[in-house]
């Protein structure tokens, strides 16, 4: 069993650092970016418009695009898998 | 146990208010059928074994055997509810765990030798993401969700959501028993997604009620099993292979690879069936259980993609062959079901045993209960 695996485990491992233990605010919003695929933001963000208007988000983990063809943006759809964007 | 109410006993009583029960496909169902018509009693499973072994033995393509695959969603009920009236007491009945042994041994057999695994051997956790994206890339899989963009017919958009009742009205459930067989990153991605499934909080956003809402837009029937009788063999073939892997510890890996293949085959066709529904005329109360999955699972494929099953064979690198034949086993039985209703439709037949009654109209309840109320708000 790895580090990542033991209850309790503040270190993780190489391959899958816990996010967020090395700043001590686990808490805080993580952003991954995903290889050929959006951006995956975990934890609490306001996301506006560029008017300022906020976009309503109905779940605690989001996607957002970033290859430019979804339809559903500022979020993902997965249409990225079918333009085989590469990151 | 059977207890007589006014003539009727306890269980006619509950078939009445429930609907009816279930009709054999075969000796093996017939047996279950009547052993479950009782309270806990050897007798009624005096003979179970030997005729378990002779349809298995007789048996030419377990996926696609009625009697096989009806008595194993009725043996893996016991362990759901809602399937069995009083089947609370025979899940543990050392007869029905032997039968079930046997018939999933086999099935789990006919699914080994049917699929074909892809030739990566790297369980690093990127590796395992990409093999998983490369496997389950859109243009590989059935064309239903085209079928629906295109020309789909309001009887047939109505079979395919009954098709799909067997499993979606229990939406996550199979899946989350590999919570406690997980540990660590894998763990932690296992229930991120399941408690998006459930609804995060909120039991009227669980997708098993939003599911429920598109058949009740359709006039159909949202009692769990309504149309269990309607569906064929590989419709429940499709819910007793999560069932199968996810009540044994030992295909943990083929549950993750499962789930996998499940979420990074959904936001797309998703956006086809949701079009699909709007061509037909239907509006948000129909198609929002679609809409929501291209969202939804457009997030869920990157985290069941990278943190579960990446994460999973990372840690237990002897999985990866697990994983990916889950992966797989999803891709072909889903894919087989999908062929099902094309190949029906194509020749102007049903995909259901028993066609609907008539093709209905979208219909709301008379009297919408609060369920349906707190949805609409959320349109």
């Amino acid at each position: 069993m790895s580090k990542a695996a033991e209850p309790g485990s503040a270190s993780g491992s190489a391959d899958w650092p816990i996010p967020g233990a090395s700043v001590g605010h686990s808490l805080d919003p993580i952003i991954i970016a995903c290889q050929n695929g959006p951006l995956l933001v975990r934890g609490s963000v306001e996301l506006r418009t560029a008017e300022g208007e906020v976009i309503p988000q109905l779940r605690a983990t989001i996607a957002l695009c970033r290859c430019g063809v979804s339809s559903i943006k500022p979020f993902c759809d997965g249409t990225h898998k079918l333009i085989n964007f590469q990151t | 146990m059977l207890l007589k109410l006014g003539g009727m006993t306890t269980l006619e009583a509950l078939a009445v208010s429930s609907g009816p029960a279930f009709t054999s496909r075969g000796p093996l169902s017939t047996r279950l059928l009547h052993a479950f018509e009782y309270e806990l009693a050897t007798e009624e499973t005096a003979g179970l074994s030997e005729t378990v072994e002779e349809t298995v033995a007789t048996c030419d393509d377990v996926l696609q055997d009625d009697d096989v695959q009806f008595s194993l969603f009725l043996l893996y009920g016991l362990s759901y509810g809602d399937v069995i009236p009083g089947g609370d007491a025979w899940e543990w009945h050392s007869g029905m765990i032997a039968a079930r042994r046997v018939l999933e041994n086999a099935f789990e057999g006919g699914l080994r030798n049917t699929v074909s695994l892809p030739q990566s051997r790297s369980a690093h956790a990127d590796d395992v993401a990409a093999t998983l994206f490369a496997l389950t890339k859109p243009d590989s899989g059935p064309s239903l969700s085209r079928h629906f963009a295109t020309k789909v017919t309001q009887l047939q958009a109505t079979e395919f959501v009954v098709q799909r009742s067997i499993y979606t009205l229990k939406e996550a459930d199979p899946h989350s028993w590999a919570i406690p067989r997980l540990t660590g990153r894998a763990k932690a991605a296992l229930v991120e997604i399941q408690a998006d499934e459930y609804g995060g909080g909120r039991p009227e956003r669980m997708h098993s009620a939003i599911f429920a809402g598109t058949m009740r837009g359709l006039g159909l029937n949202t009692r769990y099993g309504a149309y269990v009788d309607h569906v064929p063999a590989i419709t429940l073939a499709s819910l007793n292979t999560m069932s199968l892997f996810g009540l044994q510890r030992r295909l943990r890996g083929a549950l993750v690879g499962h789930l996998a293949a499940f979420e990074m085959t959904s936001s797309i066709p998703n956006r086809k069936y949701g079009d699909g529904f709007r061509r037909l005329g239907y509006g948000a109360d129909v198609t929002r259980y679609f809409d929501e999955h291209v969202e939804a699972d457009a997030v869920h494929e990157q985290i069941a993609a990278r943190d579960l099953a990446g994460a999973l064979a990372a840690e237990e690198p002897a999985l990866l062959d697990d994983i990916l034949f889950g992966a797989s086993a999803c891709l072909l039985v889903d894919g087989l079901m999908g062929q099902h209703m094309l190949d029906a439709w194509a020749a102007g037949r049903s995909s259901l045993r028993i066609p609907l009654p008539v093709p209905r109209a979208a219909e709301r309840p008379a009297e919408e209960d609060v369920l349906a109320k707190g949805q609409s708000q959320n349109v």
